[in-house]
This record gives structure tokens, C-alpha cells and sequence, in this order.
């Protein structure tokens, strides 16, 4: 289903908009940080959550900013937990189809496993360039 | 030692044979990485100003810059201690116990986020976190288990927790007195450094102010029943690995000092009667003589200010002592072997900056939870460093070094200059509420990574020489059956326990909150009967609220 874009704008003059959501309790937010300003030097629009989000919390800022991608950054290992959590509740508020990227310390075998059950479209660690989430987001905004 | 002619002359030909110099450089500028400018040669002329007696000083007198013993390492080497925990309770003390046979000689307890944010393993919030980043604990029944068959009085322990401080010491105290043990031989430090939480590690949970009072009331606890135990731990570890520089890191770790000691002598303390038990907790990142510098450098303020500023008249309130921990931000995830040589070559710095305490981190930390074999290697470094390596043999081996010198005091004056700034924004706190060491440490943090992205900072493995090779390291894996068997052993307890004592306890203590009186003795009370943690954070939250912060990047 196609949710109203607003403005009336078409996509390519919009800017993209981006959720950067720290969920769960831990702290690590440098990281959240370093990609939420890159995104808004590439131009886009970034809405950053804070820390210590419920997955509730998160799919609600999600809506309420009618976002075009959602990124999650998970430094305490509860990603398996949250990450389904939130992809479930995007879900249940029409936001399937949104993009969901996941940052962080996720290791390869959960990586496979988010992005294969589908709960995530992409997972950056660390040691990715800021460029490659950049593309990755342009790509699947504007297929760019 | 210079008259004027000669150091007229050295001047001139050093600045010539810079000049000359500058054609064959194989970079425009060279910097420390934390951006700071590094000459080609330092000479007699950059220390100058230096007076030795006045600057330096002899190890073990003030102002401390060549170490705080009179023998350093000669008499003693630094504590190993490595930081652990994951898992329940019976995880963490077969690990505790495995490392002290490996010859650690000091414990450090991670607890998990739940446990850090003042949570039960139960509460909805934690779920999917209990064990997984450190151990859970909720009660004294799991602090008991923790330290099961390790003798308090023989060990000592860090505990790394801030916000929920008070009650996992109390634990701590009411294990060690069923183990027998007075409160009089045990020794270890608490984190209990809330500042930084707002600054740079954001697990905070009450509101600055009744903040503050717990930690006073466990520096005036401690004092009176616990005078062995490090109080606090002032951490400027999370603030460089937020993103901050070398100068950043001295400056606000300094500064939350400060706010510290003023909070206690606003409570009625006797500057004395604290401050010796107060530590501190630094990073040693990659920059090896920026990193060296810095120990020096903070060990100099802060024995200056103590003296003169507080009127602190025991010695032991002007020494600075500290833990070190090498710097999980300078690893990387490729080629994850390399980290051991990231972190012996922080881990030297660390020693040669005169460290009473050290961790090193693991080769695979930026992946998991160390591994038994990653963690043996990381103490293996140390051990390596202590035993065989020689550098222990003499005092701060580097002081008089031009370059040394030079660079400690300038971080000195680089530090002073962000104390004013503080000073004039209205101290730390009102700091803190107008976001500026969070916007400081956020730009360094972005400028630092621009660098690397832009290759000029070489991340070996990562942005330069890196083979591509997949990945191949066997890593630590947390079993998902851990949060049940805790969230079951809590629901056993809660059955077990006096209900009607817990609550007579927590309502005591809400009373207590309520008004002035040193709180210590009211957790310890509740810890006692089995209230949990995440009960008396909650009846805590009842009175003090919370704290929000302003998301900024």
C-alpha cells in the first residue's frame, strides 16, 4: 500500500527521510551519531530517537515522521530480540515496506539470519565506509 | 642550564633544520590522531619554562607527574585486571575463577544493561539483553553466587556501575560479610561516576542532583565503614571512546573530578575525609606519547588543584590513581588478529604512563564477547609487558624527554583552557544541560571518522593493506536459556523471601529519599532482606524521577 508522501512532491525532489533509533538500553550511540550527520550531509533528512527506545517507540517516531528508511543501532547483543520486534511492529502500522537497516555489533551468522527471515534489508558493522550506507540507502529510496 | 646566547642559537638552527626538513615530508601535516600538530624535532628550547623540581618532582611526591609511588613498578607492578562478565552468576565466577588461576590479580565485574539501568531480569526492558553484555544480577542471592569460592579480603574487585551504584555495593558489602569478611579487609572500586553517564555513556537513571547525593553518601559511608574502597572511579574511558581527543578526554575526566570534590565538601565533607579514595579510569588509545603524555599531564592538574585550589593537605588527596583500559573503539572487525598488536602497543603506553590498573582488551571485542583464548592472550600482553619486556625495571622512563615534556605540558594549558570555558558556561552540570561536551565530543568523533573516510587516517586492515579475506575467529555465543534461568531463579526468590520485610524495607527507604539522611544504610537494609535491584531503583524512581536527555548529533 502507498502511504501519502506529502508535499506533493515527487520522490526525486523530496528528500529522503531517515529514522536513526537507538532501541534497547545501551548507551553506544557514537556510532548512531557519526551515521545520523553523514546522512544529513548527503542531503537527507534524519530524525534522530535518542537512546533507550522501546521497539514501540520506535515504530511509532517511524510513522509519525513518515520516514522512507528506518535504521536501528544495537551495541548490546538484543538484536535478534528487537530487530523482529520492530520490523513486526512497522508491519502492523502499514511500514513493511520501509527499509530497515541495523548497525552495530552484530555478528556475521545473525547478520544471514535478520536479512534471510527478512526482518532486515541490510546490517552494517564496524568498518563499513559511511559511503557504502549512504548508496545502500540511495539505491533503495530512488533506485539510484 | 641554558644561558640565554646558547638557547638563542639552539633555537635558530632547529628552526633551520626544519625548514630544511619540510621538502622531503612524506605528509603535509603530522598529527597525533587526535589532530593535535607534531613538530619534526623538539629540542632543549620546547621546555624552556620547565622548572624539574616544580614540574616534575620525584616519583611518589608531589606534583606526581613521574608516578604516585616512590618504587612504581619496581615495588609492585600494576594490577591485571581484566574486565568480565557475561551470562548469570555461574558464568561469570567459572570465568572470574579461570582467570585468576591464568594469575589475574584483581577482578572486574561487567554487568549487563538491564543490571546497569537499574532493571530486573524480568522487566519487560530487558528483554533479550539479561547476560549479554555482562552479567545479570538482581539480587544478593546472584552476588553470592558471583563471588562463590574467591575470598573478598584477598581480591580485590571493580565493579564497573553508575546509576544503580549504591545497591550492587551494598550487594557487595552484605556478600562480603557473609563470607565472614569485615568491611574493614576488603578493597575495590565502584564506577559510580555519573557525570561522565551524562556526558559520554549515557546509562544514566536519576536526574543529576539526587545523583549526585548518592555518590556523597557513599563517599561519607565509605569513609567511616568501608576505608579500604575506591569510592569512585572518574572515568574519562567512555568519553574517548565516544569520540573525544586526548585533550578532551584529560579535560572533562578532570573537570568531573572537580564537580566531585565540590559536591563533597558542599555536603560536609572534609576535602581530606574523601578525597584519597577517589580514582580515576582512563583509555589508552593508539597515539602512543599523546596517550603517555596525558597520564603525566593529569596526574600534574590534578595534584595542583588538590593542593592548592581545595586546600587538600593529605598527600594521598593530591595523588592521582587510575585504571587503565585499552581503547575497544581503535579495534576493528577485519583482520581482527591485529587488535592483539593494537592493544599491546596501548597497553605500553599505559604502563610507561604509570597505570596502577590494567585491562586489555580481547582481539575480538569489536565482534563479541571475548573468547577464554582471546582473553588469555590480552593478559598474556601484560604479562609480557611486565616479565619480559624491561620497561618496569625503571621509573617513568620517558620523563625528560623534549618531546615528553613538551607535549605534557602543552595538554596541561589545552586542558586549563577547557576549564575555563566549563567555568564559564556555569560548572559541569549547567554544561551538561546545554549539551556542549556531548556537541564537543560528537564533532570529534564525526571529524575523526571524516578522516579515515577520506583515507587520510590509515586504518591498517580496514582502509589500507586490507587482504579481504573472510573472516575466521571462533566467538564467544551467550545462551538464549540464560535470560529464562534468571527470570525462574527470580521468580523462586521472590517466593522464598520475607515479602512483608522487603516492603517494610523499600517504604523505609523512600522516606529516607524523601528527605537528607545518608541513604547507604536503608539499601544496604534492602539488600539484605532480598529486595531486588530493579525494586529499589523503582522506589528510588519514585521519588527522584528520571532523567531525559536532548538527542542531539
Amino acid at each position: 500500500m502507498e502511504r501519502n508522501r506529502g508535499w506533493g512532491l515527487t520522490m526525486s525532489e523530496r528528500k529522503i527521510r531517515v529514522l536513526v533509533a537507538k532501541p534497547g538500553l545501551d548507551g553506544h550511540d557514537r556510532g548512531a551519531k557519526v551515521v545520523a550527520r553523514a546522512l544529513r550531509d548527503a542531503g537527507m533528512e534524519v530524525i534522530y530517537t535518542g537512546l533507550h527506545q522501546t521497539p514501540e517507540q520506535v515504530a511509532e517516531a517511524a510513522l509519525q515522521e513518515d520516514v522512507d528508511v528506518v535504521g536501528l543501532s544495537i551495541l548490546s547483543g538484543a538484536h535478534m530480540t528487537l530487530v523482529p520486534r520492530i520490523k513486526e511492529l512497522l508491519a502492523g502500522r502499514q511500514m513493511a515496506d520501509v527499509p530497515l537497516m541495523v548497525g552495530g555489533i552484530v555478528p556475521e551468522e545473525d547478520a544471514q539470519k535478520l536479512l534471510a527471515e527478512g526482518y532486515a534489508d541490510a546490517v552494517f558493522t564496524p568498518g563499513d565506509p559511511l559511503e557504502k550506507i549512504i548508496d545502500w540507502i540511495k539505491e533503495k529510496c530512488r533506485g539510484e | 642550564m641554558w644561558d640565554q646566547e646558547k638557547m638563542a642559537e639552539l633555537k635558530e638552527t632547529a628552526a633551520r633544520q626544519a625548514y630544511r626538513g619540510k621538502n622531503g615530508e612524506r605528509c603535509s601535516a603530522f598529527t597525533t590522531i587526535s589532530g593535535a600538530a607534531v613538530k619534526d624535532l623538539y629540542t632543549p628550547a620546547d621546555i624552556e619554562n620547565l622548572d624539574y623540581l616544580r614540574d616534575l618532582g620525584f616519583p611518589g611526591k608531589y606534583p606526581y607527574t613521574r608516578g604516585v609511588q616512590e618504587n612504581m613498578y619496581r615495588g609492585r607492578l600494576w594490577t591485571m585486571r581484566q574486565f568480565s562478565g557475561f551470562g548469570d552468576a555461574y558464568d561469570s565466577n567459572r570465568r572470574y575463577r579461570y582467570l585468576l588461576d591464568q594469575g589475574q590479580t584483581g577482578l572486574s565485574v561487567a554487568f549487563d544493561m538491564p543490571t546497569i539501568m537499574g532493571y530486573d531480569s524480568d522487566h519487560p526492558r530487558a528483554e533479550g539483553e539479561v547476560g549479554r553484555c555482562g552479567v545479570a544480577i538482581d539480587s544478593l542471592a546472584d552476588m553470592e553466587v558471583l563471588f562463590s569460592g574467591i575470598p573478598l579480603d584477598k581480591i580485590t574487585t571493580s565493579m564497573t556501575i553508575n546509576g544503580p551504584a549504591s545497591v550492587l555495593w551494598c550487594m557487595y558489602l552484605a556478600a562480603a560479610e557473609k563470607q565472614g569478611v569485615t568491611w574493614d579487609k576488603i578493597g575495590g572500586t565502584i564506577q559510580n561516576d555519573i557525570l561522565k553517564e551524562y556526558i559520554a555513556q549515557k546509562s544514566w537513571i536519576f536526574p543529576p542532583e539526587p545523583s549526585m547525593r548518592l555518590i556523597t553518601d557513599i563517599f561519607a559511608f565509605a569513609s567511616r565503614h568501608v576505608p579500604r574502597w575506591n569510592t569512585i572511579s572518574i572515568s574519562g574511558y567512555h568519553i574517548r571512546e565516544a569520540g573525544s581527543t586526548a585533550v578532551q578526554e584529560l579535560a572533562f575526566t578532570l573537570a568531573d573530578g572537580f564537580a566531585y570534590v565540590e559536591a563533597g565538601i558542599a555536603a560536609g565533607l572534609d576535602v581530606d575525609e574523601f578525597a584519597p579514595r577517589l580514582s580515576f579510569f582512563f583509555n589508552a588509545h593508539l597515539d602512543f606519547f599523546e596517550e603517555i603524555c596525558k597520564y603525566r599531564a593529569a596526574r600534574r592538574i590534578w595534584a595542583r588543584r588538590m593542593k592548592e585550589h581545595y586546600g587538600a593537605k593529605n598527600p594521598r588527596s593530591w595523588m592521582m590513581r587510575f585504571h587503565t583500559q585499552t581503547a575497544g573503539c581503535s579495534l576493528t572487525a577485519q583482520e581482527p588478529e591485529n587488535n592483539i598488536v593494537r592493544t599491546a602497543l596501548e597497553a605500553l603506553a599505559a604502563v610507561l604512563g604509570g597505570t596502577q590498573s590494567l585491562h586489555t582488551n580481547s582481539m575480538d571485542e569489536v565482534l563479541a564477547l571475548p573468547t577464554e583464548k582471546a582473553v588469555r592472550i590480552a593478559l598474556r600482553t601484560q604479562q609480557i609487558i611486565a616479565y619480559e619486556s624491561g620497561v618496569a625495571n625503571t621509573i617513568d622512563p620517558l620523563g625528560g624527554s623534549y618531546f615528553i615534556e613538551a607535549l605534557t605540558s602543552r595538554m596541561e594549558a589545552e586542558a586549563e583552557d577547557y576549564f575555563k570555558r566549563i567555568d564559564e558556561l556555569g560548572g559541569v552540570l549547567a554544561a551538561i544541560d546545554r549539551g556542549f561536551f556531548q556537541q564537543e565530543i560528537a564533532d570529534a568523533a564525526y571529524a575523526f571518522q571524516q578522516a579515515v573516510e577520506q583515507g587520510e587516517r590509515i586504518v591498517v586492515g580496514v582502509n589500507r593493506f586490507a587482504s579481504g579475506e573472510p573472516l575466521q575467529i571462533e566467538l564467544l555465543k551467550i545462551d538464549p536459556a540464560v535470560e529464562q534461568k534468571q527470570v525462574e531463579r527470580l521468580r523462586e526468590l521472590k517466593q522464598k523471601r520475607d515479602a512483608i520485610a522487603v516492603s517494610v524495607c523499600l517504604d523505609r527507604l523512600k522516606k529516607a529519599a524523601a528527605g537528607t539522611e545518608n541513604l547507604i544504610p536503608h539499601i544496604l537494609e534492602a539488600v539484605k532482606a532480598y529486595a531486588t535491584e530493579g525494586e529499589i531503583i523503582a522506589a528510588l524512581k519514585e521519588v527522584f524521577g528520571e532523567y531525559k536527555e536532548q538527542p542531539l548529533f
